[in-house]
């Protein structure tokens, strides 16, 4: 076991961790958050997406052991925050959940266009968003969905 | 699949890393960005015991610019390729090549070093590096030794590298008023690997025409794959559209492509002669030459 101390969504946590514990079932089974997704669990859907120092990663392709001294960022983070109230509200208001599963994923990397591409277009949307790619198909309104977010910041 | 057990070390210098490296011998795996080795080890490919964390390693970081070459360390990740305005103006093949490499939340984590260590034939960094002819400057417990790119890939998954060796940086020469450069793939989702995929070089001549031209082909075979027969249709030649159809035509003798989940071998060198000409026309055409 392995001693980390990290930052999750602002506070400080401290735990003991297996070496092979990746960062969405630290998450999801050491601290309780669930909103994070384990999907394919070999980086190929994105359901995993989190912050880690304010980049988006796979979760799953992270060790836990690795993060110590990280800030740690979640859908609940973003939710806490308020920074994900807006793609939210904009999620609700298309029906852009298709199944659900991959929406908090989609919000972590919606949330990091929003952050770091606010001029992006559909077509760049739609790239960015590629990672998180699932079962379901079409993703249209979940690209009107940011796109109606970009369009309302300018 | 979860990852089987295993231990976790970090490396705080090279120093440390050769020490844990000859404690742990053969049974310890490198570990860099991850974003390659722990989804196969997610399906029980491998089996170390111990994955030594080499990210804090401060010498294996950095891009610097020197004697009209650029050095990447390699831990320079994707992402880093991609918005780094020394490798944007000098190696500009590279920054092209980034945003074709996964999505951006591995791009964030997935380092250069890690990419041309694994050597997957259909992966882009390993065909760019050969195309601007780079040379790897690789690492171990005996000192410091340089390989061509060329020599470097040499078989499915399989490198120069030896076992305590890693790749300490990456040297490629800067690009000039004279070299083109160009990357195109193609794949059936944006981020995945390519079906089939073409780094291309060229220097050209004051009027023109093609001094000297690097192709390399990658999705195509055992590693990236080098066109000799199409880059010598171009050299001496103005890269207009009957030079590019020659060079097209000789890809029949430089690729023998396997069949794979994406197709037959006649579909793959298809697909190679498209993006032939997708690659040579662009870098033809003035106006992308100016910009």
């Amino acid at each position: 076991m392995m001693r980390i101390t990290l930052m999750v969504n602002g506070e400080p946590v401290t735990r003991s961790v297996e070496p092979r514990r990746h960062l969405i079932d630290f998450l999801r089974l050491d601290l309780g958050l669930t909103g994070s997704h384990a999907g394919c669990e070999h980086g190929v859907c994105g359901a995993c997406t989190v912050r880690v120092d304010g980049e988006i990663v796979r979760g799953c392709l992270v060790l836990a052991a690795s993060l110590d001294g990280a800030a740690v960022t979640t859908i609940e983070g973003l939710t806490d925050t308020g920074e994900g109230a807006a793609l939210q509200a904009a999620f609700i208001a298309r029906n852009a959940a298709q199944c659900g599963f991959c929406t908090p994923g989609m919000l972590m990397a919606a949330a990091d266009i929003v952050q770091h591409h606010p001029t992006a277009t559909r077509a760049e949307i739609r790239e960015h968003l590629s990672g998180n790619y699932c079962r379901c198909t079409g993703y249209q309104a979940i690209v009107d969905a940011v796109e109606s977010v970009l369009e309302a910041a300018r | 699949m979860k990852w089987p057990a295993f231990g976790y070390a970090k490396a705080s210098s090279l120093a440390d890393l050769w020490r844990l490296q000859a404690e742990h011998g053969a049974d310890a795996r490198i570990l860099a960005g991850g974003q390659t080795l722990l989804a196969t080890l997610a399906f029980r490919l491998s089996d170390p015991k111990l994955l030594i964390d080499i990210t804090r390693i401060a010498a294996l970081r950095g891009i610097t610019l020197a004697d009209g070459v650029l050095r990447l360390g390699a831990l320079t990740r994707h992402a880093d390729l991609a918005r780094d305005p020394q490798v944007a103006r000098h190696a500009p093949l590279l920054a092209e090549a980034a945003p074709l490499i996964a999505h951006p939340a591995i791009r964030n984590r997935g380092t250069i070093g890690g990419s041309l260590a694994y050597a997957d034939p259909a992966a882009e960094l390993p065909a760019c590096i050969l195309a601007l002819d780079a040379t790897l400057i690789l690492a171990s417990p005996a000192g410091e030794r340089r390989v061509a790119a060329r020599d470097f890939f040499t078989g499915l998954f399989e490198t120069a590298l030896r076992p305590d060796e890693i790749i300490l940086a990456i040297e490629v020469p800067v690009a000039t008023d004279a070299t083109r450069s160009a990357i195109v793939e193609v794949a059936r989702r944006s981020g995945d690997y390519a079906m089939a995929g073409l780094a291309a070089c060229l220097r050209l001549a004051g009027d023109g025409r093609v001094e000297t031209a690097r192709l390399v082909y990658f999705g195509v075979g055992p590693g990236p794959v080098p066109a000799p027969r199409a880059a010598a249709a171009l050299e001496g030649r103005a890269p207009d559209a009957a030079t590019i159809a020659a060079a097209a035509a000789a890809l029949a003798q430089d690729l023998d492509p396997p069949a794979d989940l994406h197709g037959s071998p006649a579909m793959k060198l298809h697909l190679a002669r498209v993006l032939t000409r997708r690659a040579l026309t662009r870098l033809a055409t003035p106006t992308e030459i100016a910009a």
